[in-house]
């Protein structure tokens, strides 16, 4: 007899404004306190106590305008947040200072959120599309030195990137770019050579957004369609389709894969989260709690996997955080 | 064998009376079907034969050339042979001039694609004939640019000229074009415009396609006339006529790139769905091992509560009211299950749509379309069929006054009517409970496309209702009587008919229907036609009758074709619809007078569909009288 889902474990309000993207930051050691970070339409960043479960702090950077990414850069005292006012800030937040240390100006007037990848101790790469229609520029930070600019051949007609990861398979190895554009296709790109390695055609409409397992070489994607779609990488980098998966109700904003390996959320267009085992792709559980378009979801980093936490952020202005699997 | 050309003369021409007489006296076939294919193997190599040809058809006296020009461009199977055989005759012979360029392009249309072709072809290959072909081009866009040649000639005629036209211009060269190019700018845009007001479907397609032809040969580089319009044999063959040469269709690239993609994608499939499967026969211990300790361990919650998300219509006819005249973009997924939803709760609630009838056919009326939902014009018609269903005698009295108010647009007047023809329809063929329509009716059922032109349907059942009618015996009902209910539309037929019928010789200043709007005067006969017939068993049937009869006589003159066939429908329908003993009591004078008015239709008007119309009225007439003659009194 299957138990009914479980309920939120507590529910953060107080954004007043849809959230558009979160990030926790849990993994340091005691006393540090657990934090999570959440982007908003209205253009703050709130960083919330989940020991309080109220806001500490409210960044306000970029002037008003939607923030869709925030990402920490080793530790909760260097943020990065990305905004609709085309810019990306770098933050400290070092001993209570809220200020704002670098920016990076991207002229990108989507939605694509940008990729970190730590390639050395204090180096970073970051992914994000650029000014012109189809490229992803990947620069280097702190130096915001541009590493290369990917871009699609003519006529490939590829259209906006539309979520981006960067990833290597371990240190050392080359940094490479999973790109999910417009047209449905994933593409993956050699960042140091600039070249695409494989390109796959996934879906019939724009890819959302994709999460990507570097140990099992598998990636899964999501649309604004009903189809959830898995690829694989195989040894010699080429995409291939591994299996697709129906939805029930189409459109899945945001989709991540916790960092255990051992199941993956998707936030959903019809209020939904679901929970899938990784493995073989089983539906475990459906969570319905919000009201409105779920448009971020994010797993914790807690180092005791007894306190491992699920948030979800949505249009109704809340986020769910839940406990869900978390004993296994 | 050398003969001087000049010592023939006389056998030559005496040839030439004995073929022109034996020509006018109609005897055409059996003397050419001999000479002519004689002559073209003489001629094929022999230029010595081909002066004697050509003295030959020069001699022939003025009043016999027409006769044997005619024959020779009839049987020649080739431009080439043609001219072979004539030569340039008619730049020699006024006669044969004249019959060439004008009687057979412009007077006559009964000749075949493969006549013009020759025709056109024997103008073209020779350079002293090839003025004469700038010249028939002229004439021929000068008759096709005509609105008068447009509106009263009949369509066989039209499209003989087009097809000339087209030909035309497949022979015509480049510096040719160049000199000419203005006039057939200007002709195009003149004639375009005239084929585009006609009310007749198959003249609007073929002015659209000789417009394309025009302006494809005159901007050769450059953005090109396309136009919208189905594809059939005709326009098909019509285009066949623009190119003289066959070439090779190069295939277009972003087809190929398109292809490689797919085919690209295409391999990895496969390639993706070996993959799983080895992988599942090669390690299964592995995999076992795998499942046992890491996914069962994650049960999986209920997810039976995990359905399709349905957007809520309302529930009530008012907060549909509510939605549809909402603020703007507010909730559009709403607005669009309303638009959905709101014909089934039409029907289902008529105790409250008749409350708020008038107010909904209002919005339905001027209801726009918001996002894109599939067949929204229908689902709206459907609605306010529903709703002048429900309520018919204030909604139709709404309707039929906003027809002929200020401000609307024509397909928002069009609208008017055919929702009013499918109310009409619904209402005097009874349904089953639960069942929309019988497919096996007593009645042939009107089948009304919303939009479509529904003058030939209006033509297919009454034709059926005629042959029904003069059939004498009686077929055994072999099927299931159907239970019968009272013909509602009985206590409606009037509010329905006569506001149409009042105002139309009243012009707005935005809708004028004995004027421009002809297409519309034309969609109201044939409206008024169908709701005539729907009228039989009616009380108010002999008013209708009568009043119709008045409106047929007014217009009984209209130019626009569709109009009159329409006008004529409206006879059958009243013929078929008022009761014998009726018509011929209280219309007699009126049935003389429309009788030799049909007579007229059927020897004089040019348009073939109207003679057929007017000959089946006459016919209806017959069996009416005969009818009530057999009655013994």
């Amino acid at each position: 007899m299957a138990l009914p889902p479980p309920d939120p474990q507590f529910v953060l309000r107080g954004t007043s404004a849809a959230v558009h993207t979160l990030y926790f930051s849990c993994g340091g050691p005691e006393p540090d306190i657990p934090l999570l970070f959440s982007g908003s339409e209205n253009g703050l960043i709130h960083v919330w106590n989940l020991k309080t479960h109220r806001v500490d702090t409210a960044l306000d950077g970029h002037g008003r305008k939607s923030v869709y990414c925030v990402e920490t850069m080793s530790g909760k005292d260097r943020l990065l947040s990305q905004g609709r006012d085309q810019r990306i800030c770098l933050w400290d937040l070092a001993e209570g200072r809220t200020s704002v240390t670098d920016s990076v100006f991207t002229e990108h007037v989507g939605f694509c959120r940008c990729s970190l990848l730590k390639v050395a101790q204090g180096r970073w790469l970051m992914a994000m599309a650029a000014r012109s229609l189809e490229e992803v520029q990947i620069l280097e930070l702190p130096s915001k030195t541009s590493v290369c600019t990917l871009k699609p051949e003519v006529g490939a007609k590829l259209g906006m990137p539309m979520c981006l990861k960067l990833w290597q398979l371990n240190c050392g190895f080359q940094p490479v770019l999973l790109a999910g554009y417009e047209d449905g296709s994933v593409v993956l790109w050699n960042v140091s050579m600039g070249k695409v390695l494989s390109q796959l055609v996934c879906h019939q409409e724009p890819v959302m957004s994709l999460d990507f397992d570097s140990e099992k070489a598998r990636g899964i994607s999501g649309s604004s369609e009903k189809v959830l779609s898995i690829w694989s990488l195989n040894e010699q980098q080429n995409l291939q389709v591994y299996k697709t998966h129906k939805l029930v109700n189409a459109g899945i904003s945001d989709i991540t894969i916790r960092p255990d390996k051992k199941i993956l959320a998707t936030a959903g267009w019809d209020h939904r989260i679901r929970i899938f085992g990784w493995k073989k792709l089983k539906p475990l559980a459906v969570l319905d709690y919000h009201t409105g378009t779920v448009h971020c979801v994010s797993f914790s980093d807690h180092s005791n996997p007894q306190e491992r936490l699920l948030a979800a952020g949505s249009k109704d202005q809340r986020i769910s955080v839940w406990s869900i699997y978390a004993q296994t | 064998v050398c003969f001087i050309p000049g010592g023939l003369d006389c056998c030559i021409s005496f040839v030439s009376h004995v073929l022109g007489k034996v020509c006018i006296h109609g005897r055409q076939n059996e003397i050419l079907d001999i000479l002519v294919p004689c002559l073209m193997d003489l001629t094929k190599s022999d230029c010595i034969w081909q002066r004697i040809c050509w003295r030959l058809v020069e001699c022939v006296p003025d009043r016999w050339m027409e006769a044997v020009v005619l024959g020779f461009v009839q049987r020649a199977p080739g431009a080439d042979v043609l001219s072979r055989l004539l030569g340039n005759l008619v730049v020699k012979n006024k006669k044969a001039q004249f019959v060439v360029t004008q009687k057979m392009l412009l007077l006559q249309y009964g000749h075949t694609t493969a006549v013009l072709q020759n025709l056109v072809g024997y103008l073209s290959l020779d350079s002293l004939r090839r003025t004469l072909l700038l010249r028939v081009l002229q004439e021929l866009l000068e008759t096709w640019s005509s609105s008068s040649a447009v509106k009263h000639s009949p369509p066989e005629q039209q499209l003989y000229i087009s097809k000339a036209i087209l030909i035309c211009l497949s022979h015509l060269k480049e510096p040719e074009i160049e000199s000419c190019r203005q006039e057939l700018l200007t002709s195009m845009m003149e004639g375009v415009k005239c084929h585009l007001d006609s009310s007749l479907p198959q003249l609007r397609r073929l002015g659209m396609v000789v417009a394309e032809s025009i302006s494809l040969k005159i901007n050769t580089e450059g953005p090109v006339l396309k136009f919208e319009y189905e594809e059939d044999n005709e326009t098909r063959e019509l285009k066949s006529l623009l190119v003289q040469t066959p070439f090779c269709v190069v295939p277009s690239l972003p087809d190929d790139d398109r292809s490689e993609k797919a085919e690209a994608a295409l391999p990895l499939v496969p390639d993706s769905n070996e993959k799983p499967h080895t992988a599942a026969t090669v390690m299964p211990d592995e995999e076992l091992d795998a499942e046992l300790d890491s996914d069962d361990d994650l049960i999986p919650y209920d997810l039976s509560e995990d359905k399709e998300l349905k957007i809520k219509a309302p529930v009530y006819i008012r907060d549909c009211i509510e939605v549809l005249t909402g603020s703007g973009s507010e909730d559009l997924d709403k607005w669009e299950a309303t638009i959905k939803a709101l014909e089934s709760l039409v029907r289902k609630n008529p105790a409250a749509v008749r409350e708020v009838s008038v107010e909904l056919a209002k919005i339905l009326l001027h209801l726009e379309e918001k996002t894109c939902i599939e067949g929204f014009v229908e689902l709206r018609q459907r609605a306010q069929v529903a709703v002048l269903i429900t309520d018919p005698i204030p909604v139709a009295k709404y309707l039929t006054s906003q027809f002929y108010s200020l401000n609307y647009s024509l397909c928002q007047r069009m609208d008017i009517l055919d929702v009013l023809v499918l109310a009409a329809q619904e209402l005097s063929c009874p349904k089953f409970h639960g069942k929309t329509r019988h497919s096996d009716g007593q009645k042939p059922c009107v089948q009304l496309l919303p939009g479509s032109d529904s003058s030939k349907d209006w033509r297919r059942i009454v034709d059926e209702r005629i042959k029904n009618k003069t059939r004498r015996f009686a077929v055994a009902q072999s099927h299931v009587e159907l239970a019968s209910h009272p013909n509602e539309f009985n206590s409606v037929a009037g509010h329905f008919f006569f506001p149409l019928i009042q105002h139309f010789d009243r012009p707005l200043t935005t809708f004028d229907l004995l004027g421009e709007d002809h297409l519309v005067l034309g969609r109201l006969v044939h409206t008024l036609a169908v709701l005539m017939y729907l009228a039989v068993n009616t009380v108010a049937v002999t008013a209708m009758g009568k009043a119709l009869l008045e409106f047929v006589w007014a217009l009984r003159f209209h130019t626009d074709s569709y109009v009159r066939q329409g006008l004529l429908s409206c006879i059958s329908s009243l013929l078929l619809s008022v009761p014998a003993e009726r018509v011929l009591a209280d219309m007699t004078e009126e049935l003389l007078e429309t009788q030799s008015w049909l007579g007229d239709v059927v020897e004089k008007d040019p348009d073939g569909d109207c003679r057929r119309l007017a000959l089946q009225n006459l016919l209806l007439m017959e069996n009416l009288k005969k009818k009530l003659e057999a009655v013994p009194s």
